[in-house]
């Protein structure tokens, strides 16, 4: 799907083990497939289904969403760092589009 | 601080104690990202003194804290996400022309600084006052050589949020004396005039009722230097003009268009009722 922007917000720094907030918000209509357009026909399902949060290669969070959840979605979680590294964010599209963020952030 | 209390009789001490009374209060300051204030209250401009409105407010004083928060963070601000499409746009190249807008007017930080402010203007070439999304339009058709986008859209309302970000902070500041006063009075006219199966106008709401409830919605001063505004129930932009179709709508009229000359002269008319709040670049609403 064209124009989808994600947006993630990490910390720069951390100290050892400090668990830090994460914002992530993607641009996405996450039309539900209950909808109808003018002519009475229903607008096909697509939202995004699944998002997942790596850090260095281990897994943070892995989200399963449903129809329900409204446009743009935000979501916003906690995690605790234990060296510096990559955080990498993914989104799932129910067309196959994938859609990959990624921030770094220095443990000193 | 969400405006609760009648209008006009807000002490330092009756703030006080709301403040000490709702713990979830934000209060009455709009602080961006932590260091920018924005005007939300300022004096009425001199031509409102016989509307008997003293004080102008944002429509951010009258939302929820919830809501009120949205708007205080860009990460939380779901219309930056637009801001962000319409810098793309910026850049993009389009139409005959084959001509991007930086092409022509570079670095928008620099040139369209202070534009929203002013907005809508008189136009010394075309002999009329134009919005903003106005002026985007002559840009793109004449200049591009592109598709109009058609106003209140998806596209042109998010170049609009970039271009209007470029201002934030600024005070509004239109013109409503020389060549654009005609178009004024006529803003000026239909905001006072009744429209609709419930013979609503502009005023009736916003300037006698500012700060009561309609039903469950809580009337502000129905000022547009927030526009445009990122309305939650619609999970998109909304401008200005798309505003008055809305308003107009609900008197259960049919309305003008949104790039009609009626609204245009409107906006010109409800944006100088503002004239001394900050531009809020992109606003939350819900």
């Amino acid at each position: 799907m064209d124009n989808v922007t994600p947006r993630v917000r990490v910390p720069k720094t951390a100290s050892a083990g400090e668990a830090i907030l994460i914002k992530t918000l993607i641009s996405h209509p996450m039309e539900s497939g209950q909808r109808k357009d003018s002519d009475g026909n229903i607008i096909p399902r697509e939202i995004i289904n699944r998002f997942t949060c790596d850090f260095n290669g281990q897994n943070v969070v892995d989200v399963k969403m449903e129809p329900a959840i409204s446009t743009n979605p935000y979501l916003e979680f906690q995690a605790t760092v234990p060296e510096s590294g990559t955080f990498t964010f993914t989104w799932y599209d129910d067309d196959g589009s994938v859609y990959t963020d990624t921030k770094d952030i220095a443990v000193g | 601080m969400t405006r609760t209390t009648s209008k006009g009789v807000i002490s330092a001490a009756m703030l006080s104690v709301l403040a000490s009374t709702a713990g979830a209060e934000i209060g009455d300051k709009l602080v961006v990202n932590g260091d920018l204030e924005l005007t939300v209250e300022a004096p009425a401009p001199a031509f409102m003194a016989d509307t008997g409105i003293k004080t102008i407010y944002s429509g951010w004083l009258f939302r929820d804290p919830d809501t009120q928060k949205i708007e205080m963070d860009d990460f939380d601000n779901p219309g930056m996400l637009y801001v962000d499409q319409g810098a793309e746009m910026w850049n993009t190249p389009a139409g005959t022309s084959n001509k991007s807008c930086a092409d022509c007017h570079g670095d928008a930080t620099e040139t369209m600084a202070g534009v929203r402010a002013t907005y809508p203007k008189w136009n010394e070439a075309a002999g009329v006052v134009r919005s903003l999304q106005g002026q985007i339009e002559f840009c793109r058709t004449e200049h591009q050589g592109a598709e109009p986008w058609k106003y209140a859209k998806a596209e042109i309302n998010a170049m609009e949020a970039f271009i209007s970000m470029q201002s934030r902070g600024m005070p509004v500041n239109v013109a409503i004396d020389g060549p654009a006063q005609s178009t004024w009075e006529q803003g000026r006219e239909i905001y006072y005039t009744r429209y609709g199966q419930l013979e609503l106008s502009c005023a009736n709401c916003h300037e006698q009722n500012y700060d009561h409830y309609i039903r469950s919605d809580h009337l502000s001063q129905g000022q547009i230097n927030g526009f445009p505004v990122y309305r939650l129930k619609d999970t998109q932009l909304t401008t200005a003009s798309g505003r008055f179709v809305g308003c107009v709508r609900d008197t259960r009229a049919e309305t003008f268009k949104a790039d009609s000359a009626e609204f245009t002269a409107l906006e010109l008319y409800v944006a100088s009722r503002g004239n001394g709040l900050s531009v809020e670049g992109v606003s939350v609403r819900h």
